[in-house]
């Protein structure tokens, strides 16, 4: 599953897109990500299943803008810490 | 009272129903979904899977009186007492306020899971509008949810935005989709938030705009919005459309026009979907359950 999680407003839109197939739950992404936006739980979207993925915290969801500025590229190009960490390959953003 | 109540246009009917061919002493499995919203309340009971009450009213400043006075609504007249349901599912905003729930669901898995259940195996993309938000969800053949994306941040593209056009227009909030069905389509106002967009509108009102026009240029901007949100999901058929929204034809029929799709007629309310998911991830809870012991 393709979980977006953030929104669109008059200034652009800002989604951190998880692929619950690849990721394997390891919580690498929740210790690289310095200001704590993703965590590791049981999967919401499928009740039944019992496996733990990682998702975008309710606290963060709304403020994604903000949360995720400190590590957006300025000059050159460069990998997110959150993509970095992640070995499957799971996690990408929309900027 | 009856006159001043006569003028909130916004206020939809509530409804109930009960299923006549269905005894619930004869079923295994009773489940409930109680999905409340941040503008309306569905309770759904299921008897093994099929529909056995429901009602759908509008929620109020307390999310667990709201949960309770719905379902005590759905039950009215049914002689099934509340204990006798084996497992009730919370789902919405409100999700975790619900006494009786045994646990809380997100609404995006319930949503899809409902969808299938009214519309049918073959919908691939649910497009949830609700009181307060709006969903992209795409789902597979047994309603599980494979992409979802979702706008809460603003009213804009939602019912309450729609409630709010329907009073500054003064035009029953059942009324206002058909209404905005006009011959020439104007350009939609250009803001899609629901403030700048109403003071948008009260500007081409005093232009000398018609009602009429102005509810189709809203409509417009709204369908517009929900298109832009689908695409980037992509839209594979078939498609359909939950929540209050489904029910208002002017907004409908510009989503389908944009996206060049036809969304299936529902056979239920489509604000129930989300309690319905619910009610039917209760039954597949207690068969889990049952599975293990």
């Amino acid at each position: 599953m393709k979980a977006n999680y953030g929104y669109k407003d008059g200034s652009g839109e800002y989604y951190i897109t998880i692929d619950t197939e690849l990721c394997n739950g390891c919580t690498k992404c929740v210790e690289a990500c310095p200001e704590n936006v993703l965590e590791v739980v049981e999967n919401e979207m499928d009740p039944l299943a019992e496996d733990l993925v990682a998702r975008v915290s309710d606290e963060h969801r709304k403020k994604i803008k903000y949360s995720c500025a400190p590590c957006k590229p300025t000059t050159e190009p460069r990998t997110l810490p959150c993509v970095q960490s992640c070995e499957p390959g799971a996690i990408s953003h929309s900027w | 009272m009856a006159n001043s109540e006569s003028k909130e246009y916004w206020r939809w009917t509530e409804s109930r129903w009960t299923n006549p061919d269905l005894d619930w002493k004869d079923g295994d499995i009773i489940s409930a979904g109680v999905d409340v919203g941040s503008v309306s309340t569905q309770s759904v009971v299921m008897v093994d899977g099929e529909l056995f009450c429901y009602a759908n009213m509008r929620t109020g400043s307390d999310s667990p009186d709201s949960a309770n006075n719905s379902m005590n609504w759905a039950l009215d007249g049914t002689g099934l007492p509340l204990d006798k349901i084996e497992y009730a599912v919370g789902t919405g905003y409100g999700r975790v306020n619900v006494p009786f729930a045994k646990r809380a669901l997100t609404e995006i898995a319930c949503h899809a899971r409902g969808a299938n259940f009214m519309y049918g195996p073959s919908i691939r993309t649910v497009l949830d509008m609700g009181g307060q938000d709006c969903k992209a969800i795409r789902c597979d053949h047994r309603g599980k949810v494979t992409a979802f994306l979702m706008n809460d941040k603003c009213a804009a593209g939602t019912g309450r935005g729609m409630e709010v056009f329907a009073d500054l227009l003064q035009i029953h909030i059942n009324d206002v989709g058909r209404m905005s069905l006009v011959d020439v389509e104007p350009e939609p106002v250009s803001s899609t938030c629901v403030v700048f967009a109403k003071s948008e509108a009260v500007a081409l009102l005093r232009k000398g705009w018609s009602k009429e026009k102005v509810l189709a240029a809203y409509c417009g901007a709204m369908a517009h919005r929900v298109v832009t949100l689908l695409e980037r999901l992509g839209v594979e058929n078939d498609f359909a459309i939950t929540g209050g929204i489904a029910k208002n034809i002017g907004v409908v029929s510009r989503i389908e026009k944009e996206l060049k799709v036809t969304a299936p007629e529902p056979s239920i309310d489509p604000q129930l979907a989300g309690a319905i998911g619910g009610a039917l991830f209760g039954k597949a809870l207690v068969e889990k359950a049952r599975k293990k012991a």
